[in-house]
């Protein structure tokens, strides 16, 4: 892990505070939805975001409308962060027909023309050169914005990144190459399944830079991407962002982690947590007093709380929906 | 009036129909390994650079997972991106994006997100490539539900199909025989190589034409046999029934997925005879799914088993390659037995 910082970065209460629910709300959504996993109402695979909450929300707080993101398979939080619909995602979930792709998706599969989320891909590796495509796409449209493209330490070692990587810098494409560093591909830690494992560097035989960030605390990711994004928004080519990050539970549901020591999972949480670095922050700086946290917490369980109604609640789709969306003309 | 005609040959057409899709549509764009300074090792994109810019005909790095991954990322994004790999053999370090991620944007995104995007490939053998130089792997993708995939045998196909891929809001594998690049050829390459010059499927529209998917072609009709087959093995086809004397109707398929199984039907309901051809290896080959079709809904009007005439369960070989290749003499036997049945 990257030491923990000393110096207090600057924020507002009123930044803090929206920073401090949105990674509240992912936190929440995904222990319903590791419960309703267990109660057998989510079927398949789930892999849940919770430790990893204030990657995606600094990265968004620090890039623009119309900025696009895609992802890997723990899509939750990104969703989230992006102002999806709590009720869509669960609902898709449940596999029913008001999830975001009508129950069709699932989990790993989901998407949103109108916040810029192109998705939620399932084959480790596989949604980063598509990114870099929706670099180039911005390029050639010169249309100022830029692409966000997340994957983990699993993911790096996917030779399809290094395409991409090659690719984005040989065309300066406008795109951030996010590494989610959590530690481990599925059960493989980092120390056993790569031989450099300071992913930052692995864009350097290309030119791409690269920063190591700590990924715990929501406002360094929010500085390091501010930065980033400057410079792949101004024509500079594209950077990696390394973000030293925990998933507290499982690789997925069925994943009870046995790989690691309770030690270590609890020094992180107790140590680290992203939300409670947030919340010591507010309270000291006195934006904030306990009742008020508190009502913020009840007031995401009961968005978490009606998604999860309607999730329950949305008709399973309709044997019809089998071929619709297949291709154009089937479902015309 | 008259629309204006030229001769041109399979790679002309090619290049004529991205010519036309680049002037008329700034969303469209053509790239691979060489299609820019070079013109593609065919010379399909040749000029396209030049008369288009550096911006919009480019060359990539030799990385097909990546221009296929890129090309799926400007499609989701609005673009109608013209991916060249330079032989189909090339494509499977490119086939997750095409299977996993092309084929799938549209129907895991309920609908939002789609991939317009065309890729374009050499196949087929009859240029001594040998076993990475030669494949014809149209079955991978048939079988994978939201592709379509596309072959045609002449150039006036190829341009009209073209522009109707890159006009499509699906993903489009567009597979280009390459020994039919210069002239239709006969399946024996001991007879004089004849090319599109004063061929009549070379007469083909200066300008802008699309030839729809699902409407297979009529190549030449007849009464007593169906042959269906498609790119390379439609000429084969050709030259078999002129020497074994047989009247067959000849269906080029053209669009192997959407597939035009009324016009497959009629055919084989009119002969009740039906020989598959195809240069892919046999087993789990397209042809075996047109066999499947044409027993289910002609089983009644049928009056000898289906054939089929394919490449063999091998490798392509390098040294073999007229022994692999299902040639005029394999095809006209073929022919005879099913007449003799």
């Amino acid at each position: 892990m990257a030491a923990p910082k000393k110096i207090i970065k600057k924020t507002t209460k009123k930044e803090l505070l929206h920073l401090y629910r949105e990674m509240l709300l992912i936190r929440r959504f995904e222990e319903k939805a590791g419960q309703l996993y267990g109660m057998g109402l989510i079927a398949g695979f789930c892999h849940l975001y919770i430790g990893q909450e204030a990657v995606v929300t600094g990265v968004n707080a620090a890039i623009k409308d119309g900025d696009q993101m895609i992802t890997s398979y723990r899509d939750h939080g990104h969703m989230l962060a992006l102002g999806m619909s709590a009720r869509g995602v669960m609902a898709e979930l449940t596999g029913r027909s008001g999830g975001y792709s009508r129950g069709k998706g699932g989990s790993m599969h989901m998407f949103s023309v109108e916040k810029s989320f192109y998705g939620g891909h399932g084959i480790v590796g596989a949604q980063v050169p598509i990114g870099a495509g929706l670099g180039l796409a911005n390029k050639y449209l010169d249309n100022g914005k830029i692409s966000t493209v997340f994957f983990g330490d699993g993911a790096a070692n996917q030779g399809q990144v290094y395409e991409a990587l090659n690719m984005a810098q040989l065309w300066k494409l406008p795109t951030l190459f996010i590494i989610e560093n959590n530690q481990y591909a599925m059960g493989t830690s980092i120390a056993r399944s790569t031989a450099q494992k300071d992913l930052y560097k692995r864009g350097l035989s290309f030119g791409v830079k690269g920063v190591q960030v700590d990924g715990m605390d929501v406002l360094a990711v929010r500085d390091a991407t501010k930065k980033a994004a400057a410079h792949a928004r101004s024509g500079n080519g594209p950077m990696i962002l390394e973000m030293m990050t925990y998933r507290y539970r499982g690789h997925s549901m069925s994943d009870p982690a046995k790989y690691r020591t309770r030690e270590e999972v609890s020094e992180m949480r107790e140590d680290h947590d992203p939300i409670d670095m947030a919340k010591n922050r507010l309270l000291k700086e006195k934006w904030a007093d306990l009742d008020a946290l508190k009502a913020v917490d009840k007031d995401i369980k009961s968005i978490v709380a009606d998604a999860v109604e309607f999730a329950k609640t949305s008709p399973e789709p309709d044997p019809s929906e089998l071929y619709t969306d297949v291709l154009l003309e089937v479902d015309a | 009036m008259a629309e204006a005609m030229k001769q041109m040959n399979m790679i002309q057409a090619i290049n004529s129909a991205l010519d036309i899709k680049m002037s008329q549509d700034p969303d469209v764009l053509v790239f691979g390994e060489d299609v820019g300074y070079f013109g593609g090792v065919f010379r399909c994109t040749a000029g396209l650079q030049e008369k288009h810019g550096l911006h919009r005909c480019f060359d990539t790095p030799i990385a097909e997972g990546g221009i296929i991954g890129v090309a799926v990322g400007m499609a989701a994004y609005g673009l109608r991106p013209v991916a060249e790999i330079q032989f189909a053999d090339y494509i499977y370090p490119g086939y997750d994006q095409i299977a996993s991620e092309a084929a799938r944007l549209r129907y895991r995104s309920n609908g939002e997100f789609t991939a317009p995007l065309t890729i374009r490939t050499p196949v087929g053998g009859g240029i001594h490539g040998g076993q990475t130089h030669s494949q014809s792997p149209e079955a991978l993708f048939t079988h994978i539900a939201g592709l379509k995939t596309i072959i045609p045998s002449n150039p006036y196909d190829a341009k009209g199909l073209l522009i109707k891929a890159i006009e499509d809001n699906d993903p489009v594998l567009f597979l280009e025989p390459k020994r039919l690049y210069n002239g239709p050829f006969s399946g024996d390459p001991h007879m004089p190589a004849r090319n599109w010059s004063k061929h009549e499927l070379g007469e083909v529209p200066e300008g802008h034409y699309t030839i729809d998917f699902e409407k297979a072609r009529l190549h030449r009709e007849g009464a007593d046999l169906t042959i269906l087959c498609y790119g390379t093995m439609v000429w084969v086809a050709e030259a078999a029934v002129e020497a074994t004397g047989v009247d067959a109707d000849i269906v080029d398929l053209r669009s192997l997925m959407p597939l035009d199984l009324d016009a497959i039907v009629k055919s084989v309901n009119k002969t009740g005879r039906c020989l598959v051809l195809h240069e892919a290896t046999r087993t789990s080959g397209f042809g075996a799914e047109l066999i499947a079709e044409v027993q289910q809904h002609c089983f009644y009007a049928l009056e000898t088993p289906i054939v089929r005439v394919t490449g063999w369960d091998t490798p392509y070989p390098h040294a073999l390659e007229w022994e692999y290749f299902p040639g005029l003499e394999r095809v006209s036997e073929a022919i005879t037995r099913i007449m003799e049945d």
